[in-house]
């Protein structure tokens, strides 16, 4: 892995679009195929390809393993805190309804808010699974 | 058109099932793996599913193979699969006998898209009918998943957490437990 020109400037070109593409399927979800769990591993791949190409560590260093630790609880942090608001403003668990002042637009930050929840948590427990799996190759 | 497109795609899968059968390298074969993922994501976008579709190649294709081919560079030992060639009699028929009850049991599946298919009747008509003026979403499929089915969705995600920090607990451990080494601490 150390003088692969073409595949690292290949990768450099293509890790931006599948993020955007990623960030696409997570926030357009709404009104075309994808959401949440999609975005995430297709968020994955983006970083996966950076680590075929440049290694493990370079990944590392732009998204630390402890960050990636925090961020997968914080996703379903999200989700269960979108239910309770919902609670705490008169409805029931996960009642999106109550959200807003219309059920309608209540419905749609709700949505969109715990589609967040998941694509965050999807993408960094997958990464995290990688980092984990990829130490055991490091460490022996 | 769409048949032949079935008929290529399921002929691929069908090669590849046997290649992966009769090759020996684990390189070879992971890498297989991951083309037999994306050929039937090709057949989830021919079945009107591109959710799925999407799944299937960035799991399939991308992730799983990427994961399999870290677990075999952690491997000490040659990337070579060697199988003492006899045949045997046993799971053969085993498999072949499961493999003639599931295609006995695709005699019962409702038609694809048959609109008086059981699964269409219940709560499922509910959400065709209601679904864009209750929660003003076009994406229905969204909109059963995270309004609809949201506490299932929850549970989903509280399951990936859950496996990641089951990987975390297995994989991190450091080399010596301390329970043996207590053990060996006691007369």
């Amino acid at each position: 892995m150390t003088h692969n020109l073409i595949l690292r400037v290949i990768a450099k070109w293509m890790i931006p679009v599948i993020l955007l593409f990623a960030l696409y399927v997570q926030f357009h979800g709404d009104y075309s195929p994808g959401g949440g769990f999609q975005a995430g591993v297709i968020f994955t791949t983006a970083f996966l390809l950076h680590a075929l190409a440049y290694g493990r560590d370079a990944t590392m260093r732009i998204i630390p393993e402890n960050t990636l630790k925090y961020l997968s609880c914080l996703g379903v942090l999200i989700y269960a805190g979108v239910g309770v608001t919902s609670m705490v403003r008169g409805g029931n668990f996960l009642d999106y309804s109550r959200l807003a002042s219309t059920p309608i637009s209540g419905q749609h930050i709700g949505i969109i808010l715990i589609e967040l929840g998941v694509g965050i948590t999807v993408a960094s427990v997958m990464l995290l699974i990688f980092f984990t799996f990829s130490r055991r190759v490091i460490d022996q | 058109m769409s048949l032949l497109i079935n008929l290529f795609l399921l002929g691929f899968l069908l090669i590849i099932a046997i290649a992966v059968m009769r090759i020996h390298n684990l390189m070879a074969m992971a890498m297989l793996f991951g083309l037999y993922s994306l050929l039937v994501s090709g057949l989830f976008v021919v079945l009107d599913a591109p959710d799925v579709a999407f799944t299937e190649a960035a799991v399939g294709t991308g992730i799983s193979t990427v994961l399999m081919l870290v677990t075999l560079a952690s491997l000490r030992n040659s990337h070579e699969a060697r199988y003492p060639g006899r045949l045997k009699k046993g799971p053969l028929l085993l498999s072949l006998l499961m493999g003639a009850m599931l295609v006995y049991g695709t005699h019962d599946i409702a038609r694809l898209g048959e609109p008086s298919a059981p699964v269409h009747q219940q709560v499922g008509k509910h959400y065709v009918e209601k679904g864009q003026q209750e929660t003003g979403i076009p994406n229905l499929v969204t909109a059963v998943l995270a309004s609809y089915r949201g506490f299932d969705t929850l549970g989903e995600v509280t399951v990936v957490l859950t496996a990641g920090l089951a990987v975390l607990m297995l994989l991190t451990r450091p080399r010596k437990p301390h329970i043996k080494m207590e053990a060996r601490n006691d007369p």
